[in-house]
């Protein structure tokens, strides 16, 4: 019996139960110094003057850096981007954002640094600011003087005046998909030595290699000059994923001084450095029949770039390609377009331009419902994909590989009990209507299907048989809590026939991976697992050739028995060779170790799919709200291991939940960061949250062997909208027609006061009848 | 610049007394990461808001990073590498067996992943059951007394999870309540 599919107990834990994970702060680095950077305190002004000399000789530093002092960068924003937009080390000479790196002090401890860092002194000319992502679009305001533009990328689409001239009903909503700042519990890190004269480099990572590639080219130095090693990771979230100036520069320092160096980062320096999530606002268009038909669809996106062209810039193409969602929609049209604010640059956040694409959609289903006055679950029903239509080639040309949409929507609302729920809520209301005091409730719905494994690049996998027996398996992922190393001892267990002790599962050293992509768009199990069963399959070739020759009998007579991880000649079982016969007898006879490594080949996306519904609880007269409780259903294929995907969609749940309604990064107008710590974040707590009703449905893909897609982002993909909708479901019998997010106490109080705050029938300001498009965003 | 001026301090911790002359400024969560040495009390924010540095001082459990080492002169404090010495560092065979109760339900329940938050909580679970009485602990104690303990990979409810199931062994759970399975 196969093991994939089990409960199994994650690997990883007893070391983390027992005296803590290694982080790169724990890392011992005999006798490294400190970087500690000054951060702008200004959010767009040119550098006047700078005066480092307190700093220079406060006692136990031992060199101050500007970016004048760097030989390096600046670094250039990916190809497709605006060039003008470049980044230097430390900032140039203006300053972009509020925590922006200016000045690098190296000292004999964090402590001596951080007394130094207050002796600098930074004169600043204040430069006009622009925080507003829609007000900067009309902004004269230039954050890159050469640039001449504010908008480091676009997907700008002509746009047909007629594409809802057909619909009976055409509803519009504008819809804000906040910043929020992703948090991992582990902030930034990094550390730095040279070893035999190369650069050896400790990075709290999403992937080593990447960050090597990183160093390699903005150092100007040799590949076979650079190792790079992520140790324990604390939480990443997309946001680890890019490499940072200050990585940089810690790199750059412990070359120029020949000594180690480390840098771990304040909380609340990480709260303004490390890149922040999301940001899009979205103009929606829905279209349709007054009987629920879904038949046009216009999203325009602004995203938020924040000061520089990091990866947010580019990150509503994936919003652009999941537009349609899991709706059979004839006419979709999407255009985005990302521009520069003051702000902290957005990067990826769990999810990553799809939760977006999600929340869009998702929310104006619901206004459409509301408008044609169906239940939101039956405009959903009509228009859902339909099983039999896989592979699905989507309006805006994106081919979804495989699903069963209304198999994991009925299940949701099975497991909600959905007619139940609406039963209380008319129960609730109607109560409600006499008495303010009873607390309404909300019920809302979210389908989604999402992207997996988006950005094209293969995988590698190795697998070698130790002469000792044991089982040395290599990935080119980079797990920083999913549990790869009790996942691919799984698969290798289940191809081998060895048991799971006899596994060691090796990551995120760039010695001895040669390759790998890292860990992020939910790419790991669909490739780098992929990659380690074919080379589990590989090494079970050969050793099934030499104990052939070894048992002296044909290969293909020689089977594989699983149960005891034994080769022997079918029929005969009493005369076998174990997996550590073969690993010893591989080196003795061929001086080779008995392995195999193999490059998975990128065979493109996969489509993960679900609903989700939530139930809140909202004081009318308070705006509190309370959600009581998240049922899901996800399909990403077959399941290798529950645990761990129920583990990925909690996690994915709770910070969906965070979104919809607590957590915003917010900025006042002049640019200063108010939430740039744990106190005034809203980071979700476990009060916060119920426990959660998960499920999966099974939809295996084609297009690798073990049928498996990503389940990494899914959660937050799916709860944030399925929250949102609820909170404005709750509200709807009162005249509110929508509510951004996050829904705080303040902000639904505020609306169901607008709103009139007593119930009405409807009052909503959508245009209906076929009255033509608006002006887009 | 003077930094600040030096104190002797001497802490018991995980029963071994440990002296060193600090800075007066030194956080506990410091003394027990640089000068104890031991790294798996984590730092997750400078605000004294995430537990990830949570041990136990003198039995009750307390955010290391807001306390300062010459406070807890004389205490005794108890880290996640003093609950269950001999599991060792988790590595040898059967040390998941030879773990503190509440750090096996952790892995039973699958209630860590990326491992930050774990040594903080692990300490505010067993603490939670050490001051609850009989039958106390159900879901919604259990999440009032981690809201200082924050995660971001689990959602919250693998840990919960957890914290029942050890509470249950313990005899201090009363069933989980509110929604859920
Ligand atoms: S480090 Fe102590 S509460 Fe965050
Ligand atoms: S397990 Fe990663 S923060 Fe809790």
């Amino acid at each position: 019996m196969s093991i994939l599919g089990n409960r199994v107990l994650r690997r990883e834990d007893p070391k983390f139960l027992t005296v803590g994970g290694t982080y790169v702060g724990d890392l011992p680095l005999e006798g490294a110094l400190h970087v500690t950077f000054v951060r702008s305190t200004a959010a767009h002004a040119r550098i006047e003057s700078v005066d480092v000399e307190g700093a220079r000789s406060a006692p136990g530093v031992v060199a101050v850096y500007t970016d004048a002092d760097i030989d390096a960068g600046p670094v250039a924003p990916m190809g497709f981007l605006n060039q003008a937009m470049k980044r230097s080390f430390l900032a140039d000479g203006v300053v972009r954002y509020v925590g922006e790196p200016v000045i690098a002090i190296v000292a004999e401890s964090r402590e001596a640094g951080a007394d130094a860092a207050e002796l600098v002194v930074i004169e600043y000319e204040p430069l006009p600011v622009v925080v507003d992502p829609e007000a900067a679009v009309s902004s004269e305001t230039m954050i890159f003087e050469g640039a001449d533009t504010n908008v480091p990328f676009e997907l700008q689409f002509p746009e047909d005046p007629a594409l809802f001239d057909d619909c009976e009903v055409v509803v519009r909503q504008r819809i804000v998909n906040q910043r929020v700042a992703p948090c991992p519990l582990e902030a930034r890190a990094a550390a730095a030595e040279m070893v035999e004269g190369r650069l050896r480099f400790f990075a709290s990572t999403q992937g080593a290699h990447g960050v090597k590639e990183t160093l390699v080219a903005q150092l100007g130095l040799a590949p076979e000059d650079v190792h790079v090693i992520s140790p324990d990771v604390g939480g990443g979230f997309g946001a680890k994923g890019s490499v940072y100036t200050e990585e940089l520069v810690v790199g750059w320092c412990a070359r120029a001084l020949g000594r180690p160096v480390r840098w771990s980062e304040t909380r609340s320096d990480s709260m303004v450095g490390l890149g922040h999530g999301r940001g899009q606002v979205q103009n929606v268009t829905i279209g349709g029949t007054r009987a629920g038909q879904i038949t046009a669809y216009r999203l325009n996106v602004l995203q938020d770039s924040g000061a520089y062209a990091d990866i947010g810039a580019v990150l509503p193409f994936m919003t652009r390609q999941m537009a349609p969602g899991v709706y059979a929609i004839p006419k979709v049209e999407c255009s985005t377009r990302s521009i520069l604010t003051n702000t902290v640059p957005t990067v990826a956040y769990r999810g990553a331009g799809r939760p977006e694409a999600t929340a869009a959609l998702e929310r104006v289903v619901d206004c459409f419902a509301a408008e044609i006055g169906l239940d939101p679950a039956q405009v959903r029903r009509r228009n859902l994909i339909q099983a039999d239509a896989f592979p699905y080639t989507t309006a805006v040309g994106t081919k979804y590989d495989s699903g069963d949409y209304l198999r994991a929507f009925e299940l949701a609302l099975e497991n909600a009990g959905y007619d139940d729920l609406r039963a209380e809520q008319a129960r609730r209301r109607e109560a409600g209507s006499s008495d303010r005091s009873v607390k309404q409730i909300g019920i809302g719905i979210s389908s989604y299907v999402e992207i997996t494994a988006p950005i094209a690049g293969g995988e590698f996998g190795a697998v070698e048989v130790r002469p000792d027996g044991k089982v040395i398996v290599r990935t080119g992922t980079s797990p920083h809590g999913q549990g790869h190393a009790t996942a691919w001892s799984m698969i290798v267990a289940d191809a081998m026939g060895v048991a799971l002790e006899d596994i060691e599962v090796i990551h995120g050293d760039t010695d001895i991976v040669p390759r790998g992509g890292g860990t992020g768009g939910s790419r790991s199990l669909q490739l780098g697992g992929t990659a380690v069963n074919q080379a589990a399959g590989e090494v079970v070739d050969r050793a099934r050739e030499l104990a052939a020759d070894l048992l002296e009998a044909d290969p293909a007579d020689i089977v594989l028995d699983k149960a005891g991880g034994r080769f022997h000649v079918a029929g005969t079982p009493s005369i076998s060779r174990s997996w550590r016969e073969l690993g010893a007898a591989s080196i003795e006879r061929d001086g080779v170790p008995l392995q195999a490594e193999a490059d998975f080949e990128y065979p493109g996306a996969t489509f993960p799919f679900g609903t989700h519904v939530s139930v809140v609880e909202v004081d009318i007269e308070t705006g509190q709200v309370r959600l009581l409780r998240h049922i899901s259903v996800d399909d990403a294929g077959k399941i290798m291991n529950p645990l761990l995907a129920e583990g990925q969609v909690h996690g994915g749940i709770a910070q969906g939940v965070a979104q919809a309604l607590l957590e915003e990064f917010r900025y006042d107008a002049g640019g200063n960061p108010l939430t740039a710590n744990l106190a005034d974040y809203s980071f979700i707590s476990a009060v916060e949250l119920p426990s959660f009703e998960t499920a999966f449905t099974e939809t295996p893909t084609p297009l690798n062997t073990l049928g498996v897609k990503g389940i990494g982002e899914a959660g937050t993909i799916g709860s944030t909208p399925a929250v949102h909708n609820a909170v404005c479901d709750a509200l709807a019998h009162l005249g509110v027609r929508h509510v951004d997010m996050p829904a705080t106490p303040e902000r639904v109080w505020e609306a169901i006061q607008s709103a009139g705050g007593s119930p009405t029938e409807s009052d909503t300001e959508t245009a209906t009848g076929a009255t033509g498009p608006g002006p887009g965003a | 610049m003077s930094a600040s001026k030096s104190v002797r301090v001497e802490i018991k911790v995980n029963g071994k007394a440990v002296a060193a002359e600090v800075e007066a400024r030194l956080l506990l969560v410091q003394f027990i990461r640089d000068v104890a040495g031991l790294k798996g009390t984590n730092i997750g924010c400078d605000t004294t808001s995430c537990g990830a540095c949570t041990v136990l001082l003198n039995g009750q459990s307390v955010k290391s990073c807001t306390v300062l080492a010459a406070q807890a002169d004389g205490a005794s404090i108890l880290t996640i590498e003093g609950l269950a010495p001999e599991a060792g560092d988790g590595s040898g065979e059967g040390a998941a067996s030879l773990m503190h109760p509440v750090q096996r339900a952790f892995h039973e329940n699958h209630g860590l992943q990326c491992g930050y938050c774990t040594p903080g909580m692990v300490m505010a679970v067993t603490s939670l059951i050490a001051e609850a009485g009989p039958g106390e602990l159900d879901e919604a104690a259990i999440r009032e007394g981690l809201e200082g303990n924050l995660c971001r990979c689990t959602g919250y409810h693998n840990i919960v999870a957890s914290a029942l199931a050890a509470a249950r062994e313990a005899g201090v759970a009363v069933a989980r309540t509110g929604a859920g399975e």
